[in-house]
């Protein structure tokens, strides 16, 4: 297993999305055809508090944005995150600091320290993966496009 | 948290990561039991069109930012779970189907290239692609080189600034040539393109190209996928990992004109070139799969891996022989021992290598059509991938439009027998053939035989 397979874990991943309800995406974009702003809307509308932090807009989706983690005064479960690698180790303290549940890095967000930053504070961290295209995966309708969602169950439950 | 998409008994049964077998995933990949009805078997959604919840449900499934059936020409539940299941078999993201192999084709096609672009391709190919990309593709003022697939330097040679593509097929029909997709598939990463593969004749059971660097898979579903010759119909896949913002591309990674800007490459990453195939290609080409179809190749599927071993097993047993007769000569199967692809057959195909081959059938064109009329097991008719035996003469039929240097580049010639060995009794195909050779061998003492 590698350095990174570590933070991709399927389990981690469903106690994740299953726990939260209040996430905060930090670098959330207030122009519709951006990936962040694809993915607040996707989690609005399923139900998540999506709390913006972006000192660049004031209003995204309808929620106030704040200029960073820190200046978020209510709990945070996730801290999802739209930014450039090297901003993890900043971005990771401040996860931290506010006792998130979880660190979610998107696709191409990779950053070994900033990783073991949130991991040493007791922040569980999930990297290079999509927060949309997981919950689509196991709570969602990914399947409806033909894409792979490498689940194999006979269970009865979720949606068709 | 909850969902009302959500039951509470889901995270209760959190889901093990598991490399879950090629014959489990055959019969389980893409569907899990109906949460409507708990009905086992896929269901047959049989509709045009999806009611909305609301209107900015609607409005979040035109644009793109929910997973969200519309309409069938563009998704339908049925035809999902065939999509699917066969990305998942061949180890790519995901999967478009298509109405038919040629379709499947052309989308693959239409959604990385524009006029004035070029594709590099096999010369070994079905006749039915010989005619799409020689005619269509000219139609559309894409140039097309077409290169001996043995040589990697031919490939690298005819790549011009305006390459978007290489293509070729697993096993070349039907002449039998194995592409050597890892070596391609370098040659074209080195070029920033992708390789493209058409799998039919060796389906993900016996060769999987995804694994040795292809970075899109086709199938002619009509084939092996479905094996019991009902349906016609095609789906491509895709890796999911070619750098498609690598500049080469504008058509996916610019915004597009055909999606209110949308830029797909960059918003869905792995699934960009995917989610333009559907909502764009798939739309405005109008090429849908059926969903009854997508069931029938469903049922198909689930049995994949047992017939193809079957397949496998009597085509070696016919080509061995037809290789022992006097009237057979250039078997072209290229799982017999001393065939020169012997080498490529051990790496990428090594639980068999298909079950389609020809081979020259003494007394040329008369000779040919004298053995098929000798036969009544073999089926006479223009498929392959049937678990019936099929047999046809290709110079007369599929490949008929091709002009004589063509039919040469394709490995035809005019006593040229194109054999789809079946999963019967592999006695009873053989005793057939020896009538056909009976029938050949009666026309040649009469004098009859070589008028070609």
């Amino acid at each position: 297993m590698t350095w990174l397979e570590r933070y991709q874990d399927p389990l981690t991943i469903q106690r994740v999305l299953h726990g939260a309800s209040t996430i905060a995406i930090v670098g959330l974009s207030s122009n519709e055809l951006r990936a962040s702003h694809f993915v607040g809307f996707y989690l609005q509308r399923h139900g998540y508090r999506v709390i913006p932090v972006n000192p660049r807009e004031s209003d995204v989706l309808g929620a106030t944005s704040y200029p960073s983690l820190t200046d978020v005064d209510v709990p945070v479960d996730i801290v999802n995150v739209f930014r450039a690698p090297d901003a993890l180790p900043g971005i990771a303290r401040e996860a931290v600091a506010i006792h998130a549940d979880a660190m979610w890095c998107q696709f191409g967000v990779i950053n070994e320290e900033g990783a073991r930053i949130a991991e040493d504070g007791g922040v569980t961290v999930i990297m290079d993966r999509c927060l949309k295209v997981e919950h689509a995966r196991y709570m969602g309708r990914m399947h409806w496009f033909g894409f792979n969602t490498q689940r194999i169950t006979s269970v009865r439950t979720g949606v068709q | 948290m909850t969902d009302e998409h959500d039951p509470p008994d889901q995270r209760d049964r959190p889901e093990q990561a598991r490399d879950f077998g090629f014959d489990t995933r055959q019969l389980h990949a893409g569907q899990r039991p109906d949460p409507n009805t708990g009905a086992r078997a896929v269901p047959i959604f049989q509709t045009t069109s999806y009611v909305f919840e609301d209107p900015e449900s609607a409005a979040a499934y035109f644009n793109l930012q929910e997973y969200g059936n519309t309409y069938s020409r563009i998704m339908n539940p049925t035809v999902a779970v065939f999509e699917e299941r066969v990305a998942n078999l061949e180890g790519g993201c995901g999967a478009v189907a298509f109405a038919s192999g040629i379709a499947a084709q052309a989308g693959a096609l239409f959604t990385l290239l524009e006029p004035d672009d070029h594709v590099v391709s096999s010369s070994a190919l079905y006749g039915g692609t010989v005619n799409q990309f020689k005619h269509m593709l000219r139609k559309m003022s894409i140039g097309l080189t077409w290169v001996d697939p043995d040589d990697p330097d031919a490939w690298r040679k005819a790549v011009r600034p305006n390459t978007k593509a290489f293509f070729g097929e697993t096993i070349g029909n039907p002449a039998g040539n194995v592409l050597d997709i890892e070596t391609l598939a370098s040659v074209a990463h080195d070029h920033d393109l992708p390789l493209i593969v058409d799998n039919t004749f060796a389906t993900p059971y016996l060769c999987r190209p995804i694994e040795w660097g292809a970075d899109i898979v086709i199938h002619s579903a009509t084939k092996f996928i479905g094996g019991h010759g009902t349906s016609i119909g095609g789906v491509v896949v895709e890796a999911g990992t070619f750098n498609w913002s690598n500049g080469r591309f504008p058509v996916v990674a610019d915004p597009s004109s055909a999606y209110h800007g949308l830029q797909f490459h960059e918003t869905f990453g792995t699934y960009g070139y995917l989610m333009k195939l559907r909502a764009e290609t798939l739309r405005d080409l109008g090429a849908a799969l059926a969903p009854f179809n997508a069931f029938l190749f469903l049922q198909g599927l689930e049995t994949l891996s047992l017939r193809m071993q079957r397949h496998v097993d009597n085509a070696h047993a016919v080509a061995a022989f037809l290789e022992s007769h006097e009237l057979a000569s250039n078997v072209a199967y290229p799982g017999l021992p001393n065939s020169a692809y012997r080498p490529l057959v051990e790496k990428y195909l090594p639980l068999g290598a298909g079950a389609v081959f020809s081979f020259d059938c003494a007394g040329g064109r008369t000779g040919g059509q004298e053995l098929i009329r000798g036969l009544t097991l073999w089926s006479h008719l223009a498929n392959v991938g049937d678990a019936k035996s099929l047999i046809i003469h290709p110079a007369s039929t599929t490949h008929r439009q091709l002009n004589d240097a063509e039919l040469e580049a394709a490995g035809v010639r005019p006593g040229t027998i194109r054999l789809s060995v079946g999963t019967e009794s592999v006695g009873d195909l053989i005793w057939d053939l020896e009538q056909g050779f009976a029938r050949v061998r009666q026309n040649a003492e009469h004098g009859l035989a070589g008028a070609t």
